[in-house]
């Protein structure tokens, strides 16, 4: 059973790792990838949280809508677990 | 010792064309790469000849290393499957050096083809394959690989079929990938060191299909 | 007034853009030097790759077309190792001086 997320349409400032082109965009898990140094705290020179780290797999139509070259093509990419929310 | 600039039959062992080096004018960001490295050395914390050594081990990387694990893929099923599960164990296990890189393989097939980009700066499987290709860190190709990538790969000389889907990864975090191609036909008769020269750069990162034999 | 969808410079996907450059260009000595000191500050905990790139964000857009990869990589560096402490702005732009000092090319000025 695929898993449904969506990445948070949120918009901070900084250094963040979660493309703006797929925030508010639904995918699924494609694969967990265990757990990561938060970038957003080792930027800054801080201890980092180990957060868990996904494989998310969004179609081109889901991202782009009409303007998609072919809507069954798809996009991964790889976003952490506190960028997610369960759909 | 001036290159000659001007020659582009005269190619480096990379396949790009030599570049001016130590003959031109130093410039801002040259001088504070060398005071830089002298005032980290004096303080000791980084040894010169550590600096050296990096720079060795980074140009030992290179695409034929990629080449040697795709074609083992080619040729060994069980090893596909290990690359295909784990790509960073399965390269280590052919002598590879590639640091603590997290690196996934995709595998094209009959219906799949897949291509790499980092949309938000420029991670590549550089410990794998050696530095990126300039063109990678475009703005061009960050940015159009994955609204367009059909249009991009038509750039490249690659026209996917309709029936192909197209799978993009977008590098955005602590992975890095490489494409293991599918073999192509009247391959049979091949070695495996044979297999390893059809293999291309491009190829690996998706903007390429190999050669044929 | 001005305002911000607040997407940021650096995050492109998806933007317009044009023709894919193909040329490219072998790495000059300086520029793997830089390549080598990133690696192994990184190995030494001095920077970690998310500050190198943060720094890089932060320098803005213009620096991205006016200065190549890896000139904005060595001030970046530099940014990562200055809020480290490694040391101070003043050692460094002392040394610069005398860097320049030595010669007009980066091969004489490397030679101290």
């Amino acid at each position: 059973m695929a898993e449904h997320v969506r990445i948070k349409a949120i918009y901070p400032p900084g250094h963040v790792r979660a493309p703006y082109y797929l925030r508010g965009k639904t995918g699924v898990i494609e694969r967990d990838l265990g757990n990561f140094a938060n970038p957003e705290q080792l930027a800054y020179r801080h201890k980092a949280d180990p957060k868990p780290l996904y494989r998310v797999r969004f179609t081109m139509a889901e991202v782009w809508g009409d303007n998609a070259e072919n809507p069954a093509d798809t996009i991964d990419a790889e976003v952490y677990d506190h960028w997610l929310e369960r759909v | 010792m001036p290159h000659d600039h001007h020659d582009h039959d005269n190619l480096s062992p990379s396949g790009h064309p030599f570049r001016p080096d130590n003959d031109e004018p130093l410039t801002y960001w040259q001088t504070m790469e060398i005071a830089l490295r002298e005032i980290l050395v004096e303080k000791g914390h980084l040894a010169q000849a550590d600096i050296t050594a990096q720079i060795d081990a980074m140009d030992a990387r290179n695409p034929s290393h990629g080449a040697a694990v795709v074609a083992r893929a080619w040729v060994d099923p069980d090893f596909k499957a290990q690359l295909l599960a784990d790509a960073s164990t399965a390269s280590r296990d052919m002598g590879f050096d590639i640091g603590p890189m997290h690196l996934v393989a995709v595998a094209n097939t009959d219906t799949i083809h897949n291509l790499i980009v980092c949309t938000l700066c420029s991670c590549y499987p550089r410990n794998l394959l050696g530095l990126p290709p300039d063109w990678y860190k475009t703005r061009a190709y960050r940015s159009r690989a994955v609204s367009e990538p059909r249009a991009v790969l038509r750039e490249f000389g690659l026209n996917l079929p309709d029936t192909t889907t197209l799978r993009v990864h977008d590098s955005t975090a602590d992975m890095r990938y490489i494409v293991l191609p599918a073999r192509p036909a009247g391959t049979d008769d091949l070695s495996q060191g044979e297999l390893a020269e059809l293999v291309t750069r491009d190829s690996m990162i998706g903007v390429g299909l190999p050669r044929q034999p | 007034m001005s305002d911000t969808d607040g997407r940021r410079w650096h995050d492109m996907g998806g933007m317009p853009a044009g023709p894919i450059p193909m040329e490219g260009h072998d790495f000059a000595l300086w520029e793997k030097r830089v390549d080598a000191l990133m690696v192994l500050c990184g190995n030494k905990g001095f920077l970690s790759v998310d500050g190198l790139r943060r720094a890089l964000e932060d320098m803005g857009e213009d620096t991205f077309e006016k200065y190549s990869y890896y000139e904005r990589w060595i001030a970046s560096i530099n940014q990562n190792l200055i809020e480290a402490g490694l040391y101070t702005l003043e050692e460094l732009g002392t040394r610069m001086a005398e860097v320049q000092a030595r010669g007009p090319t980066y091969g004489e000025a490397n030679n101290g």
